[in-house]
């Protein structure tokens, strides 16, 4: 049979190759989105502290992050650390250990918004309603700031489900990276890098889009 | 008519400026005491003191002849006793109104739910609001809002009550149905100390008007003489500023500008 299409996708263990690709990604993903809320969790907290210099510290840390290209602290991490120090760290590590120093970075800014975001009063209300300063936290206080919090957590991890795409830039056999290979498989068929990456497109957009539209409702429905 | 509120000689300052100068007050028990005065005279500290949300600097607060000033531990115990409302809308914005207006007595006193449900829908229905138990506070008018932070401060039985200038946020049509709500608590007996800008309001529910400016206890008296008869030259500009007081003569230019004394 001609090699064609989509169908390029079915031949051998292709598929089952890009599953598996995907499932690195999504692996880096969820291992990156679980550290980076613990951390985040606490570098919130921190960067809330009454200390102007321990505030300032955090403050730098998620400019830098900010300013720095992902696939430039990847390069970094993998090429560069690793051969001065003889680090023995493969690309799925460097790729977890780059992201989760932006994940808790930007994770930390969303926590410091939310817990800030609560007015005073709030606080004083449930002071004057007579409970204790953990009930006011446990029953008003905290359940307002998860609020806020959700939403936009649920959309950072979308974005970094889609930045580990950069990871097959430091030799990760992820999903883009399964895909260019089977693309080299049939360098002769002109439309299969078409049916490749639009599968990728398609499989990236069905584990975000949920992810994104679980976050919409959620804000819709605490706003 | 026993005593149950005494503030005595209290002092207060912020980073150095005085707010509150040995102010002192008294109230008995079922008594409606009102607090009013310029922007900025320290009517809200004053409350805010007394259920321990600053800190005064000098003198003692005491509930039914105990202090409860100074104590920095177990202060909630003693906000069990003295209920607040303030002028911005503080119900909480995630719970429904019915759990708002059951937090309080379920987690703070312990009261079985049901019972605290039950106290909560008699309260609403006598406040106007007994259809409003589902809804969250972000689909109720400011007047509405009020009126359930008034039910949610006394569903905690509080001793005392205190209001923080509670309409003065609203718009003007709001403002008469949060105080009727008020009037009816003064007939039935509730100690309040409240602040407000409502000086028709404050002659028909106060027993006891202070006036404060600049910190200090000015005048003292009870409605009827306050604003008719008001005993000092303060007073009477007050008043006049709010078009209030009987105008038989021009009153004389202010020409106190020196440091503010307190009233003897």
């Amino acid at each position: 049979m001609q090699d064609s299409g989509i169908s390029i996708l079915f031949k051998g263990v292709n598929f089952q190759r890009l599953m598996s690709g995907l499932w690195v990604t999504l692996r880096i993903a969820l291992i990156t989105i679980g550290l980076s809320v613990v951390l985040g969790l606490a570098f919130g907290l921190l960067m809330l502290s009454r200390r102007k210099a321990l505030r300032a510290v955090c403050r730098a840390w998620l400019e830098i992050v900010r300013f720095m290209p992902q696939l430039v602290l990847l390069y970094l991490v993998y090429f560069g650390f690793a051969r001065l120090f003889g680090w023995d760290l493969d690309g799925e590590t460097s790729a977890v250990i780059v992201f989760t120093f932006w994940g808790t970075a930007e994770m930390g800014d969303l926590v410091r918004g939310a817990v800030s975001s609560i007015p005073l009063h709030q606080r004083e209300s449930a002071a004057a309603l007579g409970l204790t300063p953990l009930q006011a936290y446990r029953h008003v206080l905290i359940p307002q700031t998860v609020r806020r919090l959700l939403p936009q957590a649920i959309n950072l991890s979308t974005r970094i489900i889609k930045t580990t795409a950069l990871v097959k830039m430091i030799n990760v056999t992820e999903v883009l990276k399964v895909g260019q290979q089977i693309i080299g498989q049939f360098y002769r068929l002109r439309e299969a890098p078409f049916w490749v990456y639009l599968t990728i497109f398609i499989l990236y957009f069905l584990i975000c889009w949920p992810i994104s539209a679980l976050a919409g409702r959620l804000e819709k429905r605490w706003a | 008519m026993s005593t149950i509120l005494q503030v005595r000689q209290i002092r207060k300052a912020f980073e150095h400026n005085p707010v509150l100068r040995d102010v002192s007050l008294e109230l008995d028990e079922g008594q409606v005491l009102v607090v009013v005065g310029p922007s900025g005279c320290g009517k809200s500290t004053l409350l805010r003191c007394i259920n321990g949300l600053e800190q005064i600097d000098g003198g003692e607060i005491l509930l039914r002849g105990e202090v409860i000033s100074g104590r920095r531990k177990n202060l909630h115990l003693v906000r069990q006793k003295i209920g607040m409302v303030f002028q911005s809308y503080d119900l909480f914005p995630h719970m429904r109104v019915m759990d708002n207006l059951m937090l309080g007595p379920v987690k703070a006193l312990g009261k079985p739910k049901e019972q605290a449900r039950e106290e909560a829908l008699r309260m609403l229905a006598r406040v106007g609001l007994a259809d409003k138990a589902g809804v969250y506070p972000r689909t109720l008018s400011g007047g509405q809002r009020q009126r359930v932070a008034l039910v949610r401060a006394m569903l905690m039985q509080p001793e005392i009550l205190l209001l923080d200038e509670i309409t003065a946020a609203l718009d003007p049509e709001m403002v008469s149905e949060v105080l009727n709500v008020v009037l009816d608590l003064a007939r039935d007996g509730m100690t309040m100390v409240i602040v407000t800008h409502e000086m028709r309001f404050a002659e028909a529910v106060a027993d006891q008007v202070v006036f404060l400016e600049d910190g200090c206890v000015v005048e003292r008296n009870p409605p009827e003489i306050f604003f008719h008869r008001p005993e000092t030259d303060r007073a009477k500009h007050f008043l006049q500023s709010f078009d209030y007081a009987p105008r038989k003569r021009a009153a004389p230019p202010d020409t106190n500008t020196g440091e503010i004394q307190c009233a003897p």
